[in-house]
């Protein structure tokens, strides 16, 4: 995991550990370590976006970006696609659902009411496997 | 005539080899070439069953399928009447090559659909999970529920999660990872996706169900083969019988996974050192397979 994936992991963190929606600025001060240009970081989280996993607010004149989903939730929907890896989904899903804890249920169920993700298992309804 | 009744008992034949085919216990003696025989059937089938229509169809041609598609094709492009007597052979050669298409369409649908969502996961990946020393080659996702499973591709992505990860000593782990790693390298996604797309072009149908799970299974088995020629089986059984335990707690059931309802005969399969199918059976079943193969492939190309 090098290069632009990392930084996008390394980005994708600091917005995921920090207190609420942060401006370029901030991420770049949390980054300090890596010395990241202003430019950079703003690519990245121009690129999060457009993926889909980062929110972007206006707050007066700067932007603010946060995570579209906790990083719980991804855990959980990259679990459940696991799963759909095979046939029966809603048997899958039975039996991965009863072993979860109940914030992990909570981070599955918001993961599947993501409005992506939904559209996505509606479509591989009777999924590839 | 005599060619679409021939290529009709063809396509009675396949079904009926399907549904032994789903039952057949031989094939866990020999997974690879239960393989081939599935999908040297999958094939056949679909030719007979396009051949069926097209056969009785173009039957006024007094020619093999594909010449008499071109004599078709000229006939029409230069505006003489076709030489069919009548409406319903029409409607067979449409059909007939609208099942052809189907067929293909279903299968790149599903192969786009898939590596889309493989696309997602592996960026999901890079973001949320991580390496770990306990499991050397492969991401970890931080969850309880124990999950082992390869992601397909190009460069295939083994996964645990940190429960499967805290269930398994370090040898199991190791035969585990083998096992996953032999889905990727032998592209058991390939293997698969046919019978898969099938599924999802006709989900009601209890036959593709049952013959999805019974390549599925031989995929597993094939697997477990890989692996416990690296590692002896015992870790390998030990952690099958570890994910099984859990069953009713977590097992993601992945294709290319654990899935713990396959587990017993796997176990059954790895304890039990006689169940290797003899050369002359296997050499005979896949001799078997290319003829259903060959059959409807004749009949439609060779003139009657």
């Amino acid at each position: 995991m090098t290069g632009l994936g990392e930084l996008e992991r390394a980005v994708m963190n600091v917005l995921w550990d920090g207190n609420g929606p942060a401006t370029v600025r901030e991420v770049v001060a949390a980054l300090s370590s890596r010395e990241l240009a202003y430019t950079t970081v703003m690519t990245v989280l121009d690129r999060l976006a457009k993926k889909g996993l980062v929110r972007r607010e206006r707050d007066g004149r700067a932007w603010r970006y946060a995570p579209a989903a906790s990083r719980e939730a991804y855990v959980a929907e990259l679990m459940y696609d696991a799963l759909e890896f095979t046939g029966d989904r809603e048997a899958a899903l039975v039996r991965f659902a009863r072993s979860v804890s109940g914030a992990e249920a909570e981070a599955l169920r918001a993961a599947l009411s993501e409005p992506g993700h939904a559209k996505r298992s509606r479509a591989r309804d009777d999924s590839p496997g | 005539m005599v060619q679409a009744v021939g290529v009709g008992i063809v396509l009675m034949l396949c079904v009926l080899a399907f549904r032994r085919l789903v039952h057949a216990r031989w094939t866990w003696r020999a997974p690879r070439t239960g393989i081939v025989v599935w999908q040297a059937l999958g094939l056949a089938t679909g030719l007979s069953a396009i051949g069926v229509l097209l056969g009785f169809g173009l039957e006024p041609y007094q020619a093999g399928v594909a010449p008499a598609l071109s004599l078709l094709a000229a006939d029409l492009a230069s505006g003489t009447p076709p030489a069919w007597p009548s409406p319903l052979q029409g409607v067979a050669i449409v059909a007939g090559l609208l099942l052809a298409i189907y067929l293909i369409v279903a299968v790149l649908v599903c192969a786009a659909d898939v590596l889309r969502a493989r696309r997602r996961h592996r960026m999901l990946l890079r973001l949320v999970a991580h390496y770990d020393a306990d499991a050397p080659g492969a991401l970890v996702l931080d969850h309880s529920a124990a999950a082992a499973y390869c992601l397909p591709g190009w460069h295939p992505t083994l996964v645990l999660s940190t429960g499967a990860v805290r269930m398994l000593d370090r040898d199991q782990l190791a035969a585990v990872l083998a096992h996953e790693r032999a889905h990727g390298r032998e592209r058991h996604d390939l293997v698969l996706l046919p019978f898969t797309a099938l599924r999802r072009a006709l989900p009601r149908s209890r036959l593709i169900r049952d013959a999805v799970a019974a390549v599925s299974l031989l995929v597993e088995m094939c697997a477990d083969d890989r692996a416990v020629r690296q590692h002896s089986c015992r870790p390998l059984v030990a952690a099958l019988r570890r994910f099984q335990s859990t069953a009713g707690m977590s097992t993601p059931a992945g294709a290319l996974g654990i899935a713990d309802d396959q587990i017993p005969a796997r176990v059954h399969r790895l304890t039990d050192p006689s169940h290797r199918l003899p050369l002359p059976g296997r050499c005979g079943a896949v001799a078997a397979a290319a003829a259903a193969v060959a059959v409807p492939v004749g009949l439609l190309v060779l003139p009657l």
